[in-house]
């Protein structure tokens, strides 16, 4: 597909030894303390810089079993290069791409793959085989357990193989992962849905303990008239990954929201040649959530923004979207701007996309939430004993991220090996 | 799984990697915070007669953005006084029971002063003791250390006392300072010793600062010549070790070898393994990054021979030994000639620079599009295989040396000056001799 296909090239065996020899081994590194699965990323730098990636990987593969995404998809400017000491006088270490080199060959080479521990009698079940799920299952089963993941889905991986634009991650890399995870012995199924296929009581019948990662769910409405006429973003992604086909594309196409996601689909409707690209947003760019990087990257695709703006009413002639009412909002003090009477203005688009968040996690009865996330405790375990949970799910606070998840599903697989067998690894 | 132990000289250590006699084992808390690193041993930093250190005693040769490629020492042996040392060396060893620790001495040049330094270390309970007959600096104008190892008789001499007394492995040190290290080398075998190790540091002036004229490292204005020692001098070190190891009578004797200098990676290790040392010390790359690093040293090291099939340290020992060879005996009919990948050249064009300026002049540049730059070309026909512009060339697998048929018969030096000594004596047969064997050198 075209323009959508990775966009960094793997470093050569030369870059990445150049690379690796500008990194000065710092003691107690910021790098390792700004990562949250906390990779010994000197070491495994370190060990590119003397030829020894097999090693270079185990240290990897140690923190964090999903390295080979995680090298794609973390935000390293806000992470461990934004801790780089380098980073202020000259440029960081270009720590993401050497992760991704270290993955690549232990990937294609079958080097320090994980393995098995011995089995210790326990059967975890863990729901949702995306970064989170897959992380506990291969961290439980690493201990000795074993584990069966339910996913709705057909394919493993979650947002990693639905929702991150393959110029970030290519669906294959994902899947990789997926099946490094299956080699552990880690049984997959997919198309079970947790709710209607299984239960939480039958899972705590059948398991020795649950981990609930079912991240979240479909884009909200935005409840406005034509809505039915609107492509739900996260929908567009998917198609533009895993669809040969690719999604359907407009002339004039509008996102509507300013997170990440709103600039990955705007980036999508570029690249596969729409004409114009506007995002929508209510607010202005000081509160966009998307980070700074993307905001700049987006720009350079020649997407233009309206800020201040909010959706009134998708316009329909004859059956076909043609444009959208949107008034003006302006600022009166701290709080949420407001709109801007007799301000309604159209902006035409043959295609709308809302891009607005993800909607959370539905209610389970016994479960304890907390604004509306999985409430859980220090130990990740939810309001009932032996039910844990972790990823985008319980994520009530702060920016949700991939890297996050598989640390939350290695946190979980800790507390679970521990409240089972009473070790602490 | 890789099996790292080693026994050398009696000595058992769980991998061959030991801190060298230097700062990093200066005292007890130190080797103690090595040894949870996973060091297999430690020579403990050099203990004798009463001292005192300057300061400014470390120069460094930085190159571009590397620092310390190499550092440069006038620092003496211990100055912490003896019996703190001897007290720490026994707790040491007493808590690390299954570590090498091994203590390295220089006293004046006396049977009663060798005497007794060598019974106080055995009183430690240390495994082995390691004589000092390197200290290039300092110690030698005091009569010890280099102004011992450099003649060969009081090599012998102090050797000899030494063995007299001792019941422990002694381990010889030698100095690189020397025209031919094979001749303490078996002043020391001749003496009874049970081992060597090499290298000590080398004879260096690290350099003068040019704003105050004064040499680096400065002592309040003054300086001198010091220890060379860290990555740069891995090459002598590794020339000096396969000196030992294809002398025929060390050979006989197959007295075991510590080899160290410049050892900063996995890589360096195996090296020395492979031209024969059985352990291996490390100091200057422990004094930049810590002893951390002895982590990817076994990591490295087992990797390697996990991936190469070596169980232990044995079944790789030494097996580049039989390489070694004399230029006399290299066979004159191998020929290479270098080939540019044009797909991966990115026409820096300094391989055209460096063999038309200083090699053979058979590396074109090609203009094929005005536009264009022009790529370089070998001329195959012209080129000798003297891989300067392999060595040069900054792009990966871009140029290759690759193996082409020569067309005649192998043939050494050796040969050939014994079939037709006139060929090796005369420019008129010589010209004969590749106008018949069809060798034209452009
Ligand atoms: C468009 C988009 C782009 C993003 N880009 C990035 C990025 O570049 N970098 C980054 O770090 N983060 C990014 N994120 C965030 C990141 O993808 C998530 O934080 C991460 O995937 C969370 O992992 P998780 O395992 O908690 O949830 P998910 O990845 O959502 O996985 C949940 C899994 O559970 C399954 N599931 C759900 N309900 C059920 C059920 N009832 N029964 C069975 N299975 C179920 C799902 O099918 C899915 O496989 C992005 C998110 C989005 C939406
Ligand atoms: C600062 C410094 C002090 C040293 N002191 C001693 C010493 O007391 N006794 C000794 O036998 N060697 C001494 N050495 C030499 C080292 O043991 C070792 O032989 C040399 O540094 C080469 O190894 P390297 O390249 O790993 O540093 C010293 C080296 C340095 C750099
Ligand atoms: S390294 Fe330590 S002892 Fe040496 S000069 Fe610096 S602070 Fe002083």
């Amino acid at each position: 597909m075209n323009g959508l296909t990775e966009a960094l090239p793997p470093l050569s065996g030369h870059e990445a030894l150049v690379e690796a020899n500008r990194c000065l081994f710092c003691y107690d590194a910021p790098c390792t303390q700004a990562c949250p699965t906390h990779i010994d990323i000197p070491r495994f730098i370190k060990k590119i810089s003397t030829g020894n990636l097999t090693g270079s990987a185990r240290t990897i593969f140690d923190a964090n079993l999903l390295g080979a995404t995680c090298a794609r998809v973390c935000p390293v400017q806000e992470l461990c290069e934004g801790a780089c000491v380098l980073g202020s006088e000259h440029k960081p270490i270009a720590i993401g791409r050497l992760q991704r080199h270290t993955m690549d060959h232990a990937y294609s080479h079958g080097a320090a793959m994980p393995t098995v521990g011995a089995p210790t009698g326990f059967h975890v079940g863990v729901v949702g085989a995306g970064p989170a799920g897959l992380s506990c299952a291969g961290e439980l089963a690493r201990r000795g357990h074993a584990v069966t993941v339910y996913e709705k889905r057909d394919l493993g991986g979650g947002l990693s193989t639905y929702g991150i634009i393959a110029l970030r991650e290519p669906v294959g890399v994902a899947l990789a992962e997926v099946e490094m995870i299956r080699n552990l012995g880690v049984r997959v199924l997919s198309g079970v849905e947790f709710g209607r296929d299984v239960t939480l009581d039958s899972l705590i019948g059948d398991h020795s303990a649950v981990f609930l990662s079912l991240g979240l769910g479909r884009t909200p409405d935005l409840g406005i008239r034509g809505e039915e006429h609107l492509v739900d973003g996260l929908e567009f992604i998917e198609q533009s990954k895993t669809s040969p086909a690719g999604p359907h594309v407009g002339r004039d196409v509008l996102v509507i929201g300013a997170g990440n996601t709103a600039i990955d689909c705007a980036t999508i409707a570029k690249r596969l040649g729409a004409a114009r690209v506007t995002i929508l947003y209510r607010r202005t760019a000081n509160e966009m959530t998307a980070y700074t990087h993307e905001y700049r990257f987006i720009q350079n695709e020649g997407v233009r923004f309206e800020f201040l703006t909010q959706p009134v009413e998708a316009i329909i002639d004859e059956g076909r979207l043609t444009g959208l009412r949107c008034r003006r909002m302006q600022r009166t003090g701290r709080g949420l701007p407001e709109p801007v009477s007799g301000s309604d203005f159209t902006l035409p688009a043959d295609q709308i996309v809302k891009a607005i968040g993800q909607q959370k996690p539905p209610a389970f009865r016994g479960l304890e939430t907390d604004r509306g996330y999985l409430r859980i405790n220090d130990e990740m375990e939810t309001s009932l004993a032996g039910v844990y949970a972790g990823g985008d799910c319980v994520r009530a606070r702060g920016s949700a991220s991939t890297v996050m998840a598989v640390q939350d599903g290695k946190r979980a697989a800790a507390a679970i090996h521990k409240a089972l067998t009473g070790l602490i690894s | 799984m890789a099996d790292l132990s080693i026994n050398f000289a009696g000595i058992k250590s769980p991998n061959p990697f030991w801190l060298a006699s230097a700062p990093p084992a200066n005292s007890g808390d130190q080797v103690h915070r090595a040894f949870e690193a996973g060091w297999g041993g430690a020579v403990w930093k050099t203990i004798g007669g009463p001292v005192l250190n300057v300061s400014n005693r470390y120069g460094a040769w930085h190159s571009g953005a590397q620092r310390m490629l190499a550092i440069n020492n006038i620092e003496l042996i211990s100055d912490r006084p003896l019996e703190i040392n001897l007290r720490e060396i026994r707790d040491v060893k007493r808590n690390w029971p299954g570590r090498a620790v091994i203590v390295s001495a220089m006293v004046e040049s006396k049977p009663a002063a060798w005497r007794t330094i060598v019974r106080q270390i055995e009183d430690t309970g240390a495994d082995g003791i390691e004589l000092n007959y390197g200290c290039p600096h300092g110690m030698s104008e005091r009569g010890m250390g280099a102004a011992v190892g450099q003649v060969p008789e009081y090599c012998q001499q102090i050797t000899a006392w030494v063995k007299e007394v001792s019941q422990l492995p002694v381990i010889v040190k030698l100095t690189p300072n020397v025209t031919n290290i094979v001749l303490p080398a078996r002043a020391a075998l001749a003496g009874g010793a049970d081992a060597l190790s090499l290298i000590n540091t080398v004879n260096s002036i690290i350099g003068i600062d040019l704003d105050t004229l004064e040499l680096s490292p400065s002592v309040g204005g003054k300086g001198g010549h010091g220890g060379y020692a860290g990555p740069a001098i891995k090459p002598i070190a590794l020339n000096l070790l396969a000196a030992l190891a294809t002398d025929p009578e060390l050979a006989k004797s197959n007295l075991p070898v510590s080899g160290m200098g410049g050892i900063a990676t996995w890589r360096d290790a195996a090296e020395f393994l492979l031209l024969g040392a059985t352990s291996l010390q490390v100091c200057t790359t422990v004094m930049h990054y810590g002893f951390r690093v002895v982590e990817d040293l076994i990591d490295g090291l087992s990797n390697w021979m996990n991936e190469k099939g070596f169980r232990t340290i044995a079944d790789f020992q030494g097996r580049s030994v039989p390489r070694l060879s004399d230029f006399g005996n290299f066979d004159l009919s191998f020929r290479v000639v270098a080939r540019i990948d044009q797909a991966r050249c990115i026409k820096c064009n300094l391989c055209y620079v460096a063999c038309h300026d200083t090699a053979h002049q058979c590396i074109d540049l090609i203009t094929a599009h005005p536009e264009h730059r022009p790529h370089p070309q070998v001329r195959e026909a012209d080129c000798v295989g003297c891989r300067l512009c392999y060595n040069v060339c900054p792009v990966e697998k871009c140029i290759e040396m690759v193996e082409v048929p020569s067309g005649r018969a192998p043939l050494t030096w050796a040969q050939l000056a014994q079939a037709e000594p006139a060929v090796a004596e005369d420019w008129e047969a010589m010209k004969k001799y590749r106008d018949r064997h069809g060798i034209h050198i452009h």
